[in-house]
Formats: C-alpha cells, structure tokens, sequence
C-alpha cells in the first residue's frame, strides 16, 4: 500500500512527542529530585522555591549513612536474602515446571490446577498463621525465617512451564534414549535451553524480594536483620516521631536502596518487559 | 483389529491393585520427585497457613499459647458487622479502586497509543516510563512525601505559579486518598502501558487499511477497531487492578498511616493494625477472610460478564 504524507502528518508527530515528554518529565523529575534532595546539606531541602536540580555536591549524608545508621549492615542483609530467594526459586520452580510440563504423574494437572488456583489467595489472608509457623519454627529475626518462605513461587513454576512446554519433544526423547536420567535432562538439555525464561524469573523475583516490606516488617524485628527497604521505613517513621526529618539523609538512604534494582533493570530490562508481556497476555 | 489386541492387556491391568496401578511404570514416578521441593513448600506455606487462618477467624486469640484458643464460633463475623473501623476501611478501599483503577488505565491507554504510532526513541521513553514501576513503595514514598508537601513541595510551587491555589494534599481528608491514588497511578502506569502496547500490536494492520479505504476518520478506527479489540486486554488489567487495589499496603503504611482522621486507612492497613499491633490475631483473620470474598467475588462477577458476553476467557 502506497503511503501518502498527509499534511496533518508533522503536527500529530509533534503532538505524540510533547505528550510522550510531558510524561517522561512527571516519570524522571521525583528520581533528580531524590538525588539532587540527597546531596543537599541538612536543612537546606525546603528552600524556596524548590530547587530541583542539585545545587550542592556534598556526600556528607552518605556517610552520615553508614556511619550513624547501620546501613551497610541492612545491605548485606537485603542481599543475603535477596540472593538466596531468587537462587531457591530458580531451582525449586524449574523441578516443578519441568514435571509438569514434561513428566506423565497420575494426579498432574489436577495438581497443577490447584497450584494456579492458590494464585487468586492474596498473601495477607495467610500473613498472620505463615508469621505464627514462622515464630514456631523460631525462626523470627533469622535468615532463614526471611528467606524460606519466599523461595517458591507458583508464578514462577507457571511463567517456566510455558516456556519447558515449547522445547521440542525429540530432544528429550533422543537423551532417553541414549540413557540420561530424567534430572540430567533437566538439568543439561531444560535449563541451558530456557536461559532467558529462568532470567525473567530470576528478574522478577530479585525485584520482589529487594523491595519487600510487609513480610520483613513482620520478621525482622531486630535492627540487626532489618532489609534496606524495611530500614528506610522506620527511618523514616522513626525520625518523623521527631518531628524533624532529616530530608536529605532519607533521599541518600533511597538512592542506594533503589541504586541496585535501577542497575538491574537496565541491563535485564528485555526480561523484564517479556515477562510481564507474558504473563498478562497469555 | 485394535481392539482385539488390546484386550488382554486390559483385563491384565484391571486385575493389578489401585497401589500398583498408581506406581505403575507408565507413572513416571520422577514426577513426584521433581515437584517435592515445591509441594512441600506450598503445603507448609499456604494451605497450612490458609485452613489455621479459617479456624484462628472464629477464635479469640490474642497471641498467647494457640493451643487454648477460645472458640468464639460467628462472634468476630458478628462484630464486625457493627465495626465502624473496619467498614471505614473497606469505604476507603472501595474508594481507591474506583479512583485508581479506570483512571490509570485510561492514562496509560492513551501513552500506549501515542507509543504505538512508531515515533523514534519509543525504547528510551519506554525505559523511564518504567523506572517507578520497579522502584520500590518505600523510596517512591519517601520521595513524594516531600513533592507533596504543603509548603515547599514541587507539586505546590508549580500549582501557585500558575495562579491555583495551594493544597494541603496528605493533611486535609479530602485530598488524602486522591494524593494516594495519583502516586499510584505514577507507579504502575509504565506497567499497564506496556500491557496496552502489547494489546495494541496484537491488532492486525489489515484491519486498519480496510477502515483508512472505507473512509474512517483515525476517532472511528479507535472507536471500533482498537477499543473492541482490547477487550482482552483491558479485562485483564480491569481484573489485576482491582485485586491489586483492594491488597494496597506499603503507600498507606509509609505516607500516612492510614490518616489523616483515618480518611486513608485501607482494608490490608486495618488488618495489620488489627493483627500486629493490636495482637488481635482472631478478628484480624475474620476481617481478611471478608476481605478475599470479597476479592473472589468480585473476580467470579467479572469472569461471570466476560462469559456471557461470549468472550474468551483469560485463564
């Protein structure tokens, strides 16, 4: 089809692009407004008018921040448990979506269902018995109590099933038939081909548990094992008891709690963005 | 011919016991072996937690030893009939989900489109389009604090330069849960775009060059070939998005806490308070059991419409 120019062509571009920067500026100024809030001296974040590109360079606040605050202790924490959940869920949802995409069990899409089933279960109904296990298993202000129940995740199982589903037949037949066992077909022919799908997990779930609050609010209650995300809330809440809350500091606490998942998200965005196509319009 | 062939092994494996047919060979049994880690996982971690929660809404326990729970029977359920609190909560939600949900949708509708007419550069603004999606509740919290805040705030300084009146958005009732529901859609609209953009571009082109050649105008060709063909699309951001909007949790935790005179205190932040810090553990389970109901019956209702209406559904 032959495309003509229409002379209401150039304005509409025009149009589509001031919407797409207009947008773009409400998306981007509260990021430069966080950093530039983070190097500005205490006391000075509520000059008027605002100033919103930085006008200091001072890193005092970050100090500040290691220094007075535990929080290179809240890092380690948050990735501790950051690393150990996307490992666990990586491992775990693959031997389960390996099963059920390619393993004939009585009882396999029954089960199947039911675990797609517990997806419409939202997390608070079963947050006050999961905390009582949790404490009876002693495992309050522990890693483990924070890392153990996140560790399997049935959209992680169904977002990995999808993609084992597609992997050709043969290639499991012909390892059979050469004599592997089911866990090296698994393991050597299932997970190097589905790099890109255990990548969209691993994403996903290091976002999720880097930016947790509600569970590690009720786990961590220790200053010592509190995440970066749990720190800066009572950092916040803590000060503001105060009635003076160091802006600035608060800004630079945000910065290196956002610093790591910005960095993630840059370098794995195609992930990112695949999976969340995937998952809703599938 | 087959079915003669058949037959003996048939009658061969009628006579092998329920167990031995079970754990036959054409049971693969690796199967079990490969779904342990997660079977385990979710018994121990949800259907557990999910009957003990059933049976902790018709106690009376206040976190002291479980095993002298007092049985209540309906007595919470009753309660809370008359708990003006609680029904405050369920208001506000109601009140979030019906702000939040079509707004942003609408909002994040109208970028995909302009992101769908192939402009250069869609990559970039797509990138930070996306950053408060993956940003974390707390740090955007923390930042639109201080962009709302009534006397030095951004947001304020832009409004009085342009001769509008100052709001004093997280501290007056009114303006509370709206200031709420705009930092929401600002955090999920890089999301629901890209939902929509998919959406979009699943939309055969063909269609549209059958339309541009019976002369519709680009409103007619949005008004009968895009809005029709994202019904999909919009009925699951529709579905997400309430469900997610009745679980909000972290903005009113950090921003507010549920004030100011509790005009922004949610469902989830009441059963928190309730539970965790009222150590009211009985009655907290009794309000999030109404709470999934009412979830699950809003999704039944929705999933009701959809099939009536002839649809496909989504899962």
């Amino acid at each position: 089809m032959i495309y003509e120019k229409k002379p209401w062509d150039l304005p509409l571009k025009i149009l589509g692009y001031s919407i797409l920067c207009l947008v773009a500026l409400a998306m981007i100024v509260p990021f430069i407004w966080m950093v530039s809030t983070s190097l500005k001296p205490s006391g000075a974040e509520f000059a008027y008018p605002p100033q919103i590109l930085p006008t200091s360079f001072n890193l005092e606040n970050y100090k500040n921040l290691f220094t007075l605050v535990p929080f290179g202790r809240y890092f380690l924490n948050t990735i501790i448990v950051t690393f150990f959940t996307v490992f666990g869920q990586i491992i775990i949802c693959s031997m389960a979506a390996y099963a059920f995409a390619r393993l004939k069990f009585i009882g396999r899409d029954v089960l199947f269902v039911l675990y797609l089933a517990t997806m419409m279960i939202p997390f608070q109904i079963i947050l006050i018995p999961l905390f009582l296990i949790v404490f009876g298993l002693g495992w309050v202000n522990t890693y483990q109590g924070l890392i153990i129940p996140g560790i399997s995740s049935v959209f992680g199982i169904f977002l990995l099933r999808q993609a084992f589903m597609s992997v050709p037949g043969d290639y499991q037949d012909a390892a059979r038939i050469d004599g592997a066992s089911e866990f090296v077909i698994y393991w050597r022919i299932f997970l190097p081909l589905n790099g890109p799908a255990l990548a969209t997990l691993g994403v996903f779930s290091f976002m999720g548990t880097w930016t947790d609050l509600l569970w590690p609010l009720l786990i961590a209650r220790d200053q010592d094992m509190r995440t970066l995300e749990l720190g800066l809330a009572y950092f916040n809440s803590s000060l503001s008891a105060f009635q003076q809350t160091n802006w600035p500091l608060v800004m630079a606490a945000a910065v290196v709690l956002m610093l790591p998942v910005l960095l993630v998200y840059i370098f794995a965005q195609r992930y990112f963005i695949e999976g969340i196509s995937l998952s809703g319009v599938k | 011919m087959a079915s003669t062939t058949q037959l003996p092994t048939r009658t061969a494996k009628s006579r092998k016991s329920l167990w031995q047919k079970f754990w036959s060979s054409t049971n693969e049994r690796m199967g079990y072996l490969f779904i342990l880690p997660s079977l385990t996982h979710i018994i121990l971690f949800l259907f557990i937690p999910l009957g003990f929660s059933l049976f902790l809404s018709f106690t009376d326990w206040r976190g002291t030893n479980i095993y002298n729970a007092p049985w209540v029977g309906l007595d919470n359920y009753e309660f809370m009939m008359g708990d003006r609190r609680f029904w405050n909560a369920m208001q506000n939600s109601a009140y979030y989900t019906l702000l939040s949900v079509p707004l942003g949708m609408a909002i994040s509708l109208g970028v995909a489109v302009v992101m769908n007419q192939k402009l250069r550069g869609t990559y970039f603004f797509r990138t930070l389009f996306f950053m408060p999606v993956i940003s974390s509740w707390v740090a955007v919290s923390v930042i639109w604090i201080t962009i709302l805040d009534p006397q030095a705030g951004i947001l304020n300084y832009l409004l009085t330069s342009i001769g509008l009146p100052s709001v004093n958005w997280l501290g007056d009732p009114s303006t509370a849960m709206p200031s709420i529901v705009i930092i929401a859609i600002w955090k999920g609209l890089g999301f629901q775009m890209i939902i929509w953009l998919a959406g979009l571009q699943a939309v055969p082109e063909v269609l549209y060059e059958a339309a541009s050649i019976d002369g519709a105008n680009s409103w007619q060709k949005f008004r009968s070939i895009t809005i029709p063909l994202l019904a999909p699309t919009s009925f699951f951001l529709f579905v997400t998005g309430v469900i997610g909007s009745f679980q909000v949790f972290s903005p009113v935790y950090v921003i507010t806490g549920g004030g100011p005179r509790g005009a922004t205190d949610v469902a989830v932040h009441r059963i928190y308070l309730r539970a965790f810090e009222g150590f009211d553990m009985g009655y907290a389970s009794a309000q999030a059991w109404v709470l999934f109901s009412i979830i699950f019956v809003l999704t039944l209702v929705q999933f009701w419409v959809r099939r009536r209406r002839g649809e496909e559904t989504l899962f």
